[in-house]
C-alpha cells in the first residue's frame, strides 16, 4: 500500500477540540456518540452516558473498582481507550438487573453483607459474573483468585465470598444458604 | 480523575499498515497493544505519545500457531488470560503459564498482551509517579531530569524491568519477532533487553514486536517460575526467577537456562548457576549451592517495592523454590510464587 | 417470649440492609456521581515544595487558556480554619506559605476536567524555599523555622502531660519493672471513593456543597465561616460515602473551593480529587514513637504504668490535640492499672497532615500496651490469656484517669477467643514457626464532648408519620457505607413495630434534618440509635394514646407489632398502624416527633479530662495464628479468632461486616500499611514526598491475602446504648497488630515493636543477637509540670490537684485565664473539649 495511513476517520482533528463519534452497545442498547476523544470507556460511561454505577478508585488500573465486561470479557474500564470500543458491547453494572428482578449476584450481595460502602461492589459484581459465566460452582479458592483484582476497603472480602457462593447457589437452581451470621454469646457463656 | 493527555490515533488494519503508520509519525508515536501499562504511563505523563498506533485491529497479531514438534508460535496481542489457561502451554511450558498468571490481577490479564509483557516500561518508585509528583523531585534521568535518584552519582538510569514473562521466554529459548516497513527480523528473546533503564528494549523505535516463538520443550524439560512480592495479586515482581531445565535418567540435569527477572534493567541470565545444575541431580545441597548462584545474579536497587537487603537477602531462598518446584517439590512462600 | 427478653421485631434480624439495593444496582450516588447542567470543574495547584514562602502568583497563562473561567488563590480566603477551635490554621489556598507537599496554593475553573488540569500547569508560583522538618526527632531539635505560628512551643503543637498518681513510687515497689519502646507508622485510610465535591447556588438560593463528608455539621461552620455567608443559606449534603474511615472528618479545602468558585462563576463547581491528592488530604494515623514502663506485682497486678508518646502530625493540626490526648486516654478502660503517667507530644513536620483513623489515636498504645503485657506475662510465668481476665476492670467502676466504665465485655471476649483457638492447648506449644498470640482491647461509643464547646444534643432525630403508615426520619447522621441508615430504621421500626422498609430515611443533609455531630468517634449507633428511639417513643405514645381511646384501652396496654397497633391482652383486637397514625392525626394534628441525646457528664474534671468519656466502651479480643517462614521472615496469618463486645447486635449480618471489616483493616496495618515519605539527599534536593501516592505501592490487603476470621459477639446490653448496643465499627481493628506481633513471638521467639511487621524485620530480628527489631530510645521532650490528679481510690475527686479549680462547666473545656505560667495563653484559652473521631 502506498501513501502515508491516515488517522483512522472517526477521530476529528481539530486541535483541542477533537470529538470522536462512538458507535457501541451499552447494556444491550445501541449508543451513538460523540465524544472528547482522549476519553476512556470509563469516563463515556459516567460523564457521557450517565451510567455512573461504574465507578473509579484510582483511574490507573490499581483498584479494580471500574471493572466492565467488554464483549464478554470482564476488563477495567478506565484503561480502555473509547476510541477502541467502537461496535464493541458493553455491560456495566447497570445491566446486570433482569427487568424488575435483582440478578442472584445482586440478591445475595444485598443479604449476605457483600456490600458495605458499595463503592467497590459494581466491579465486584461483574468480576463474581465474569466468574460464575464460566464456572458455575467455584470453589473459595476460585473466588478469591476472580475477585483478586478489585479492593474492597470495608467488609474484609469473606461476606463477598459468601455471596458469590450463595448467587451460585440460586444461579444453578439450588437454595442459596442464609447469610452466616457470627456466633453470639451472653455475658457468661452461650447466650 | 485521572486523565489521558490528548493524542491521535490510528487504526491500522495490518501489519504493513501499522509499520508504515509508525515510520510517518515518528518517535512520538507509540503502539498500543492491551493498553495496561501505556495508559496509567499516559494518565501519569510519563509516557506522552503524540501519536497512538492501535494495533487491537490486526488479526495476524491474535494467531497462535502450535506447530507440532516446533514449538509454537504466538502472535504478540495474545492476551496472558489466554495463555493462562491454555492447556498446551500449561503442559508444555508450565513456567509461562504459570508467569501469564502471576501478572496483576484477572481483569488486567484479560487485557495485557504478551508482546506487551514482554516491551513493559522499567519501572522505578522515582519514576512511576504522577507529573506533580515527579516535578516535586525535579524529575529524574528517564524523563524530563538528569539524575537517577537510586543511584545520584550513576550516568544511567536503574529502573528495573518488571515483566513476568520476559524471564520465562529468555530461559525458555524463545524467539520474538520485530517488524517494521524495512522488514522483519527475528532475535533470541533474550537479546530483545539491554541493560539500561532508558534504553532497556533493542526493540528500534520504528518496530513492532509482532510474534513469540517458543521452541517445543525437549525430553525431559521441565520449567518453573517463581515471583516474589507482596501481595497475592495486583503487584510487580520485585524478584521473579525462571528456570528451564532438562533432565535425564536419575534426575541428573543435562542441559539448563535460569534468567532472573525484577532484579535489573533486563532479566538477567544466571549463567554460573545453570552450568553448575549440568549432570547435577537436584537435591537439597544442589538447590541451596545453586540457588546461591542464582542470587547473585540478582541486582536490585532501592526502587521497589521491599527494601533492598531484604531483597537480596531472601533471593537465594526463592530461588531455592524455583528450583524445588522444578522436580515437583513444595514451592509455598510470600504470595503465590 | 425467648429467654425472658422481649420479643423483637426487626431488631436482631439478619434483615437486607434499607441502603442495600441502591449500593448492588449501583443506583446509590455518591458525591463525585453528581453532575449537574452547566458545571464546571477544578484542578488544585498543589505545591512542589515542601515548605516555602509563597513570593507571587501569574496565572496569566492558566487563564488565557479556552475554557478556563476562573483562577482562584489565597488571598480570596483570608479567614482560616480547622476542624478543632484549638487549631483554625487552614487555609482554603496557602496565602502565604505552603507546608507540604500537596498543599493547595490556586484552583482552576474551567469547563472540562482536562482542560482545568491542562492550565493547572501553567499557573506558574514563585517559592522560596524554607528549611524542612522531616521528623518529630527534627521538629524538637529544631524549633526554627516555624511550621505554624501556634502550638506549645517552636514546632512542637502539643504537650500533654498528666499524673494520675506517684507512677514513680509505685513502679520502685514493683516486683517486675518493664520498659520498652515501640513505633506504629502512619498509615492512612484508602477509603475506595475519592473525595468528591460539587457545589451550586440552589435554587432556593442556597449555596449548596454536596461532598464526602462524614460531618456534614462541621464543614457547615467551617464554610459559612471562611465564606463569610450565613449559615442559614449554606447547605451541606453528604450523599452516601464510598468508605470514610476518619480520612472524610475534617473540613477539606477543596470543599470549600469549590463553594467559593461557585460564588465567582455563578455556575455549578466539580471537583473529584485524584487518588494522588487523597493521601495529601490523609487525616490518617500518626506515626507515634512510645516508651512505655510499667510496674507489676509477680501475680501480675498493675501497680504502675507509664506512656509517653511523639506523634509525627505533619503540617497541620487538624485533630491532632485530640489525638494526641488518645494516645494515653484509653490505656485504661481494659485492665486494672493503679497508677497510670501519660505524656504526649504532637510535633508539626512538612507532611500531610495526621489525623483520626479508625481507632483514633489508640491503636499505636494498644499496640505497645499489649505487647509488653505480652513480654511481662513471658517473664512472669503467666498465661497471657489468663491474665487479662484476671486484670480485667470490673463493671461500673472509676479508672485511675477518671473514665467511667459501665459495662465491660471483655473478659467473656477473651475467654471466647480462647475457647474457640484452642488457645490452652496450643499457645506455647506449637512447633516452631507456628504461633498463636493474643491481644484485647477498647473503644468509645461515641466521645463524651462534641468538638467545639456547646451544650446541645450530639444528635437529632426528627419523624414524620403520614397517613400511608409510612415514617420518615430525618437526622443530619452521615451514611459511610457502615450502615447508620439502616441504624436509624432498625431504631424506629422496632419502636413502632413496622417494617424496616416502611421508615424511609433522610440523612447527611443540613437543610433537612436536625444535627447529628457526624460519623466519627463510633458515635452514630449510640448517640443517633438514642434520638431515634425517643422520638419513635414518642410517636408511639402520640399512636397509643389515640387508639388507647378508640378501644378503651389504657396506655400500656397498647401494643406495636407487625404493622399493627393492638391490644396486648387481645392482639387480634387493634388496627393497622397506617389506622393508627390517622387516629393519632385525627385527634392531635400532623404527627411528627423530635428525640434527640446528650451524653452523660464525665466525672474527671482536670484540663483534659474532655477526652476518653464515652457512654459506653466497647471491648473486643482477638487470637491471631500465624506461620513464620525463618528463611525469608514472611508472616502468613493463617486465621483470626476475635470477640466483640457489642452490648446488643442490631443487626447481626451488618455487625459482622464492621468486626471483619476493622480486623481486615487492622491485619493490613499490622503488616504491611506504611504512609511514609522519601527525602531525597539534602544536597542535591529539598523533596520531601510521600512514597507511595497509589492503590498500587499503598498496599492494601486484597482478596487473597485474607485469612479466616471466626466472629464472635458477646451480647451483654449496655443501658446507655439503644436496645443496648454498642459500637462495632472500629474496636475489632484494635488488637489485630499487637495479636500478630505476639503470635509472631509464639512462633520464632522474636519480637517486633514496630508496626508493620514486615518480612525485613523479621528477618532482621531473627538475624539479631537481641532477637527484637523496634525503637530503642525515646527523644528528650521538654514537658511541662504534670498536672497531677488522684485516682479515685487516693482520695481525689477529678480535679488535679495543681491546678486551679475550674469553673465545673465543661471538663477539659475553655478556661479562660487559667493557663500555666510560661505557655501559651492564647493557645491555653481555646483548649476546647476536643473529641474522637471516625467511621
Amino acid at each position: 500500500m502506498d501513501g502515508p495511513v491516515v488517522p483512522v476517520s472517526h477521530v476529528r482533528a481539530a486541535g483541542q477540540r477533537d470529538r470522536l463519534r462512538l458507535a457501541l452497545t451499552v447494556n444491550g442498547e445501541d449508543r451513538d456518540l460523540v465524544v472528547a476523544s482522549y476519553k476512556t470507556l470509563l469516563e463515556v460511561l459516567r460523564e457521557d452516558l450517565a451510567l455512573t454505577g461504574t465507578k473509579h478508585g484510582c483511574e490507573l488500573g490499581e483498584c479494580g473498582a471500574c471493572a466492565v465486561l467488554l464483549d464478554g470479557e470482564l476488563v477495567l474500564s478506565c484503561l480502555v481507550a473509547a476510541v477502541e470500543c467502537e461496535g464493541r458491547s458493553v455491560t456495566s453494572v447497570e445491566g446486570l438487573r433482569e427487568g424488575p428482578r435483582l440478578h442472584a449476584l445482586q440478591t445475595a450481595f444485598a443479604d449476605h453483607g457483600a456490600a458495605q460502602c458499595g463503592y467497590c461492589t459494581p466491579g465486584m459484581l461483574l468480576a463474581a459474573k465474569s466468574l460464575l459465566d464460566r464456572n458455575a460452582d467455584p470453589s473459595r479458592d476460585q473466588i478469591a483468585e476472580a475477585l483478586s483484582g478489585q479492593i474492597c476497603r470495608c467488609t474484609g472480602y469473606l461476606q463477598i465470598f459468601e455471596a458469590v457462593e450463595a448467587a451460585g447457589c440460586a444461579l444453578r437452581g439450588e437454595r442459596p444458604p442464609a447469610p452466616q451470621l457470627p456466633r453470639v454469646r451472653g455475658d457468661h457463656g452461650e447466650g | 480523575m485521572m486523565r489521558l493527555p490528548r493524542f491521535q490515533y490510528v487504526a491500522p488494519a495490518s501489519l504493513a499498515e501499522a509499520a508504515r503508520a509508525l515510520a510517518d509519525a515518528g518517535p512520538s508515536a507509540m503502539v498500543l497493544a492491551g493498553g495496561t501499562d501505556l495508559f496509567p504511563n499516559m494518565k501519569r505523563r510519563q509516557q506522552t505519545p503524540g501519536t497512538v498506533i492501535g494495533l487491537r485491529g490486526i488479526a495476524a497479531l491474535r494467531a497462535r500457531t502450535a506447530e507440532p514438534g516446533r514449538g509454537i508460535a504466538l502472535g504478540a496481542l495474545t492476551r496472558l488470560s489466554a495463555i493462562e489457561h491454555d492447556p498446551a502451554i500449561a503442559a508444555a511450558w508450565p513456567a509461562l503459564a504459570r508467569a501469564a498468571s502471576l501478572v496483576a490481577t484477572p481483569p488486567i490479564r484479560n487485557m495485557a498482551t504478551l508482546g506487551g509483557n514482554l516491551c513493559l516500561d522499567t519501572r522505578c518508585s522515582y519514576y512511576d509517579q504522577t507529573q506533580e509528583w515527579r516535578a516535586a523531585i525535579g524529575y529524574c534521568m528517564k524523563r524530563e531530569g538528569d539524575t537517577c535518584w537510586v543511584a545520584p552519582g550513576s550516568d544511567r538510569c536503574w529502573a528495573v524491568s518488571s515483566s513476568d514473562t520476559a524471564p520465562v521466554l529468555c530461559a525458555l529459548g524463545a524467539e520474538i519477532v520485530l517488524a517494521s516497513a524495512a522488514g522483519e527480523r527475528r532475535i533470541a528473546a533474550s537479546e530483545l533487553f539491554a541493560d539500561d533503564g532508558i534504553q532497556h528494549l533493542t526493540r528500534r523505535p520504528d518496530e513492532i514486536l509482532t510474534e513469540i516463538h517458543v521452541p517445543a520443550p525437549a525430553e525431559g524439560e521441565r520449567s518453573a517460575y517463581v515471583k516474589l512480592r507482596r501481595r497475592g495479586s495486583f503487584d510487580f515482581p520485585v524478584l521473579g526467577v525462571a528456570v528451564r531445565a532438562r533432565l535425564g535418567a536419575g534426575g541428573a540435569v543435562s542441559a539448563a537456562r535460569i534468567f532472573v527477572g525484577a532484579a535489573g534493567s533486563r532479566p538477567q541470565e544466571a549463567r554460573a548457576a545453570a552450568d553448575r545444575l549440568i549432570g547435577r541431580v537436584l537435591d537439597e545441597d544442589a538447590i541451596r549451592e545453586v540457588a546461591g548462584l542464582i542470587a547473585r545474579v540478582a541486582k536490585p536497587m532501592q526502587n521497589t517495592d521491599f527494601s533492598l537487603s531484604w531483597r537480596k537477602s531472601v533471593a537465594s531462598a526463592y530461588a531455592a523454590r524455583a528450583l524445588r518446584e522444578l522436580v515437583g517439590g513444595p514451592a509455598s512462600g510470600l504470595e503465590a510464587s | 417470649m425467648a429467654k425472658g427478653d422481649r420479643e423483637f421485631g426487626v431488631l436482631g434480624k439478619p434483615l437486607r440492609r434499607v441502603d442495600a439495593v441502591g449500593k448492588v444496582t449501583g443506583e446509590t450516588r455518591f458525591a463525585d456521581d453528581l453532575a449537574m447542567p452547566g458545571m464546571l470543574h477544578m484542578k488544585l495547584v498543589r505545591s512542589p515544595l515542601p515548605h516555602a514562602k509563597i513570593r507571587g502568583i501569574d496565572a496569566r497563562k492558566a487563564l488565557a487558556v479556552d475554557g478556563v473561567r476562573a483562577v482562584l488563590t489565597g488571598e480570596m480566603f483570608p479567614i482560616p480554619f480547622g476542624i478543632l477551635p484549638v487549631s483554625q490554621d487552614e487555609h482554603a489556598l496557602c496565602p502565604d506559605k505552603v507546608r507540604f507537599v500537596g498543599d493547595p496554593v490556586a484552583a482552576v475553573v474551567a469547563t472540562e476536567e482536562l482542560i482545568a488540569e491542562e492550565a493547572a500547569r501553567l499557573v506558574e508560583v514563585d517559592y522560596e524555599p524554607l528549611a524542612t522538618i522531616g521528623s518529630p526527632e527534627e521538629a524538637l531539635a529544631h524549633a526554627e523555622p516555624r511550621i505554624q505560628d501556634h502550638g506549645d512551643a517552636g514546632n512542637i503543637h502539643k504537650m500533654v502531660a498528666l499524673d494520675f498518681g506517684d507512677v514513680p513510687a509505685a513502679i520502685a515497689g514493683a516486683d517486675l519493672v518493664v520498659e520498652d519502646c515501640f513505633f506504629y507508622q502512619g498509615n492512612t485510610h484508602l477509603a475506595l471513593e475519592q473525595h468528591a465535591t460539587l457545589a451550586y447556588l440552589g435554587t432556593d438560593g442556597r449555596l449548596t456543597i454536596a461532598s464526602s463528608t462524614q460531618t456534614p455539621h462541621y464543614l457547615h461552620r467551617a464554610a459559612a465561616k471562611v465564606l463569610g455567608w450565613p449559615a442559614s443559606r449554606i447547605r451541606i449534603i453528604a450523599p452516601p460515602q464510598g468508605g470514610g474511615f476518619g480520612g472524610k472528618t475534617d473540613p477539606f479545602n477543596h470543599e470549600i473551593v469549590a463553594a467559593k468558585a461557585v460564588l465567582i462563576t455563578g455556575r455549578p463547581v466539580k471537583i473529584a480529587l485524584t487518588r494522588e491528592e487523597v493521601f495529601y488530604c490523609h487525616r490518617g494515623r500518626h506515626p507515634v514513637l512510645m516508651r512505655m514502663r510499667t510496674g507489676v506485682t509477680k501475680e501480675g497486678r498493675i501497680v504502675g504504668h507509664s506512656v509517653e508518646t511523639l506523634l509525627d502530625g505533619g503540617a497541620y493540626g487538624s485533630y491532632g490535640v485530640a489525638s494526641t490526648f488518645y494516645t494515653g486516654a484509653l490505656e485504661t478502660v481494659t485492665y486494672k492499672i493503679d497508677r497510670y503517667q501519660f505524656r504526649g507530644c504532637r510535633t508539626f513536620t512538612n507532611k500531610p497532615p495526621c489525623g483520626p483513623k479508625r481507632g483514633h489515636g489508640t491503636p499505636q498504645p494498644r499496640f505497645g500496651f499489649e505487647v509488653q503485657i505480652d513480654k511481662f506475662c513471658d517473664r512472669l510465668g503467666l498465661d497471657p490469656a489468663q491474665w487479662r481476665i484476671d486484670q480485667a476492670v470490673p463493671a461500673d467502676s472509676l479508672t485511675a484517669n477518671w473514665l467511667k466504665v459501665r459495662t465491660i465485655g471483655l473478659v467473656p471476649c477473651v475467654e471466647a477467643v480462647v475457647e474457640a483457638s484452642g488457645w490452652k492447648s496450643r499457645f506455647r506449644k506449637l512447633p516452631r514457626g507456628r504461633g498463636l498470640g493474643i491481644a484485647a482491647s477498647s473503644y468509645l461509643c461515641g466521645a463524651g464532648l462534641p468538638i467545639y464547646w456547646n451544650e446541645m444534643p450530639h444528635s437529632g432525630v426528627q419523624l414524620l408519620l403520614d397517613r400511608s403508615g409510612g415514617v420518615t426520619a430525618f437526622c443530619g447522621a452521615s451514611e459511610v457505607g457502615q450502615g447508620s441508615d439502616n441504624v436509624l430504621a432498625v431504631c424506629v421500626a422496632e419502636v413502632l413495630g413496622i417494617d424496616i422498609l416502611d421508615v424511609k430515611v433522610v440523612t447527611g443533609d443540613t437543610s433537612l434534618g436536625p444535627v447529628d455531630l457526624g460519623s466519627y468517634s463510633s458515635r452514630v449507633t449510640l448517640m443517633m440509635g438514642n434520638a431515634a428511639v425517643e422520638a419513635a417513643q414518642r410517636a408511639r405514645d402520640r399512636l397509643a394514646e389515640a387508639v388507647g381511646k378508640r378501644l378503651d384501652l389504657a396506655i400500656e396496654r397498647v401494643g406495636f407489632a407487625g404493622g399493627r397497633v393492638f391490644d396486648v391482652g387481645d392482639p387480634d383486637r387493634g388496627m393497622a398502624f397506617a389506622d393508627a397514625v390517622q387516629l393519632a392525626e385525627t385527634a392531635g394534628g400532623t404527627v411528627g416527633t423530635v428525640g434527640s441525646y446528650t451524653p452523660p457528664r464525665a466525672p474527671g474534671k482536670f484540663k483534659g479530662a474532655g477526652v476518653g468519656p464515652s457512654p459506653s466502651y466497647s471491648y473486643s479480643a482477638a487470637v491471631v495464628e500465624v506461620a513464620v517462614d525463618e528463611a525469608t521472615g514472611v508472616v502468613d496469618v493463617v486465621k483470626i479468632w476475635v470477640a466483640h463486645d457489642i452490648g446488643r447486635a442490631l443487626n447481626p449480618v451488618l455487625v459482622r461486616g464492621q468486626v471483619e471489616g476493622s480486623v481486615y483493616m487492622g491485619l493490613g496495618e499490622a503488616l504491611m500499611e506504611e504512609q511514609a515519605f522519601r527525602r531525597l539527599p539534602p544536597r542535591l534536593s529539598r523533596a520531601l514526598v510521600h512514597q507511595t501516592p497509589s492503590m498500587l505501592e499503598y498496599k492494601s490487603l486484597a482478596s487473597r491475602d485474607m485469612p479466616e476470621i471466626e466472629s464472635i459477639l458477646i451480647e451483654n446490653p449496655e443501658p446507655n446504648g439503644p436496645f443496648g448496643a454498642k459500637e462495632v465499627g472500629q474496636g475489632p481493628l484494635l488488637p489485630i497488630p499487637p495479636a500478630v506481633a505476639n503470635a509472631v513471638y509464639d512462633a520464632v521467639r522474636v519480637r517486633v515493636d514496630e508496626v508493620p511487621i514486615t518480612p525485613d524485620k523479621v528477618l532482621a530480628a531473627l538475624r539479631a543477637a537481641s532477637k527484637r527489631v523496634g525503637p530503642d530510645a525515646f527523644p528528650a521532650v521538654p514537658w511541662p509540670e504534670p498536672l497531677i490528679v488522684p485516682p479515685p481510690w487516693e482520695g481525689g475527686d477529678g480535679n488535679a490537684i495543681n491546678e486551679p479549680r475550674r469553673r465545673d462547666k465543661s471538663a477539659g473545656g475553655p478556661q479562660r485565664g487559667a493557663a500555666p505560667e510560661g505557655r501559651d495563653r492564647r493557645a491555653e484559652g481555646r483548649d476546647r473539649p476536643e473529641e474522637a473521631a471516625k467511621p
